[in-house]
């Protein structure tokens, strides 16, 4: 800057008559602060100066006008959304890797947790609901079958669960330093994603030696089920994330939330049973949840053509699973607002 | 002049909640006790920074500095009022929150510079001189956790004043680290501002401010009361502190602000 030494003459010793260029202050002597230590003196010796009551030649002032066509002056921390997130692409990355590695950290196992974890639930269902409860007498292939809803559902209540504490666990973050808050439960949704991926491997491998092959049907209902539970994971990761800044009953409602969750899509059990045992309204509410269409079509892609194929389906699979994509985009959306309009208390609330 | 900072009528107020749970809000309803309480932090602040000026925001403690300088920052929305800055605005606003202790001190330097604003590029590029810089030496590849309370400091200064930004806030980043360090960073400081860029700032240390600021702004109570040279700022500060003395001598208890 040609103005830089003129502003700051010199450091070491500056005196009263530093040339400084402040905003005059009207009314200010060379004395502006006579031994009245009171406020109001103050106040009455050095009026605020703003630019709401600007001295029509007064130096250095601006209209206001002036500061909206300035294009180089723009307001801090205005919160693009999700779009501001996908522009810092590059922090986004950092903080997946930052969270992938501060859970691994210092534990024998590392990575090889995101193994366990469903390996044990798989056991569990596998054993009480297919050997116990006799499902792998009415399922073919119910290993396959449970295990392709079992990592949808996980990926679910993992993004669900990681992005409720996301921003309340960067606290010192949101506190300090403007981001665009929306990266914290994103993060959390890639995160879940890269636990998603080991269990989709396997979910491959077995359907495989079970005869599948890819094929375009089952391929597309395998990409429609996984954006659906997606982008229900993220509008509603979002909204729990605010709104557990405020209120902290909102992971324990979340936990619950999982747990219904987990039993209340054909996972563990043929999504005809419903329809058999409950009134017709509550089977049509039922297969109204996006998860249990999204399960559907996990099974469609992955377990149905390992079968064979006299298992039917809901009818208009394809029509309800694309109302079912249109209503989680619904929920994004109001996620994210419910986001944006809750973010600007954030820092005052953490 | 070129602006490189405007507060046009900036306010802000705080609601402090005395009860969140359903239990206590009833219990305090029925005896009539207030649920809330509102105070003022920033009442109508207007000022325009030009560009390569470096201002101090005095007052004493409660004053709005540093909700003033987190209005500035992006962290806070004002409640009334509008702020503009141009270019980069990156904070020392208490260092190291960035920081993770898990990540070693090289993996800090990229998170943390990516999240001051950096590219990969922009961090490799000034990677060795931001390391020099901290003089962390060998723990460079050591998880953070492991960093004395110095080191630590050392490094998030370092990655902080390496994201070259067009307007540096500094909130009491000085009161920590050892003397040889501070001087470095006052160095730092004192080059940064010569180059042209614009400094708001924020420290106790009265004599610190004089020597790096031409401009003070006064706050007291969420006003402006003074905004001129830094010596009238600094004789202000000077004397409000001796009053608050005196008045804790006397024995009374001294207000807030």
């Amino acid at each position: 800057m040609s103005d830089a030494s003129g502003e700051h003459p010199d450091v070491a010793s500056p005196g009263p008559g530093a040339a400084y260029a402040p905003r005059p202050v009207s009314g200010m002597a060379s004395d502006p602060f006579p031994d009245a230590p009171t406020r109001d003196a103050f106040r009455q010796d050095a009026p605020t100066p703003g630019p709401r009551d600007p001295g029509p030649d007064e130096p250095g002032l601006r209209e206001p006008d002036a500061w909206q066509a300035d294009a180089g002056l723009v307001a801090p921390g205005r919160g693009g959304g999700l779009g501001d997130v996908l522009q810092r692409r590059y922090l986004l990355r950092l903080v997946v890797r930052r969270e992938l590695r501060a859970r691994y950290q210092s534990s024998l196992l590392g990575f090889g947790w995101s193994y366990v974890r469903p390996a044990a639930h798989f056991a569990v269902f596998y054993f009480v609901a297919g050997k116990f409860l006799g499902m792998s007498h009415r399922v073919d292939h119910f290993p396959i079958f449970m295990f392709s809803a079992l990592v949808l559902v996980s990926f679910f209540n993992e993004t669900l669960i990681n992005a409720t504490h996301a921003v309340l666990g960067n606290a010192a973050l949101v506190r300090k330093v403007y981001l665009p808050r929306e990266l914290f439960p994103v993060a959390s949704l890639l995160v879940s994603l890269v636990h998603l991926l080991p269990g989709l491997g396997i979910v491959v491998a077995v359907a495989a030696a079970w005869g599948w092959t890819p094929s375009p049907a089952a391929l597309g209902s395998a990409l429609l089920g996984f954006l659906i539970v997606a982008t229900l994971g993220l509008g509603l990761g979002l909204a729990c994330a605010a709104l557990h800044v405020f209120y902290r009953d909102t992971d324990k409602v979340v936990d619950i939330a999982t747990l219904v969750v987990t039993w209340s899509v054909p996972m563990i059990y043929p999504w005809h049973v419903v329809e058999d045992t409950a009134p017709h309204w509550a089977s049509e509410l039922y297969l109204a949840n996006p998860l249990a269409e999204a399960v559907l079509l996990f099974q469609r892609a992955f377990w149905w053509p390992t079968t064979d194929g006299t298992f039917l389906f809901p009818p208009h699979l394809t029509r309800d699973a694309v109302a079912a994509l249109a209503g989680s985009v619904l929920v994004l959306v109001v996620g994210q607002y419910v986001f944006a309009r809750l973010q600007r208390r954030f820092a005052e609330e953490l | 002049m070129t602006p490189a900072l405007v507060l046009d009528g900036v306010s802000k107020q705080f609601t402090l909640r005395h009860a969140r749970s359903i239990k206590n809000i009833t219990v305090r309803a029925l005896r009539r006790e207030r649920l809330r309480d509102r105070f003022t932090a920033l009442d109508q602040v207007s000022a325009e920074v030009a560009v390569g000026e470096s201002v101090a925001l005095l007052g004493t403690n409660g004053s709005g500095k540093s909700t003033l300088l987190k209005i500035i920052s992006g962290v806070l929305p004002p409640d009334s009022g509008r702020v503009l800055v141009r270019g980069r605005v990156a904070g020392l606003i208490e260092v190291g929150a960035g920081l993770h202790p898990e990540l070693t001190g090289r993996e800090n330097v990229f998170l943390n510079g990516a999240i001051l604003g950096m590219d990969r590029a922009e961090t490799v590029a000034k990677f060795d001189s931001i390391v020099e810089f901290a003089d962390i030496g060998a723990f460079l590849d050591q998880p953070v956790r492991f960093y004395s309370s110095g080191m630590f400091m050392r490094l998030a200064f370092s990655i902080a004043v390496h994201t070259d930004p067009d307007v540096f806030l500094i909130d009491e980043v000085l009161a920590v680290g050892d003397p040889l360090f501070r001087d470095k960073c006052i160095a730092r400081l004192t080059e940064f501002r010569d180059s042209g860029r614009t400094m708001v700032m924020v420290a106790h240390d009265v004599a610190l401010l004089r020597s790096l600021c031409s401009r003070g702004i006064f706050l007291e109570r969420g006003k402006v009361v003074w905004d001129g040279d830094i010596d009238t700022a600094a004789d202000l500060l000077v004397r409000k502190r001796r009053q608050r003395r005196a008045a804790l001598a006397a024995g009374r208890a001294p207000k807030l602000g």
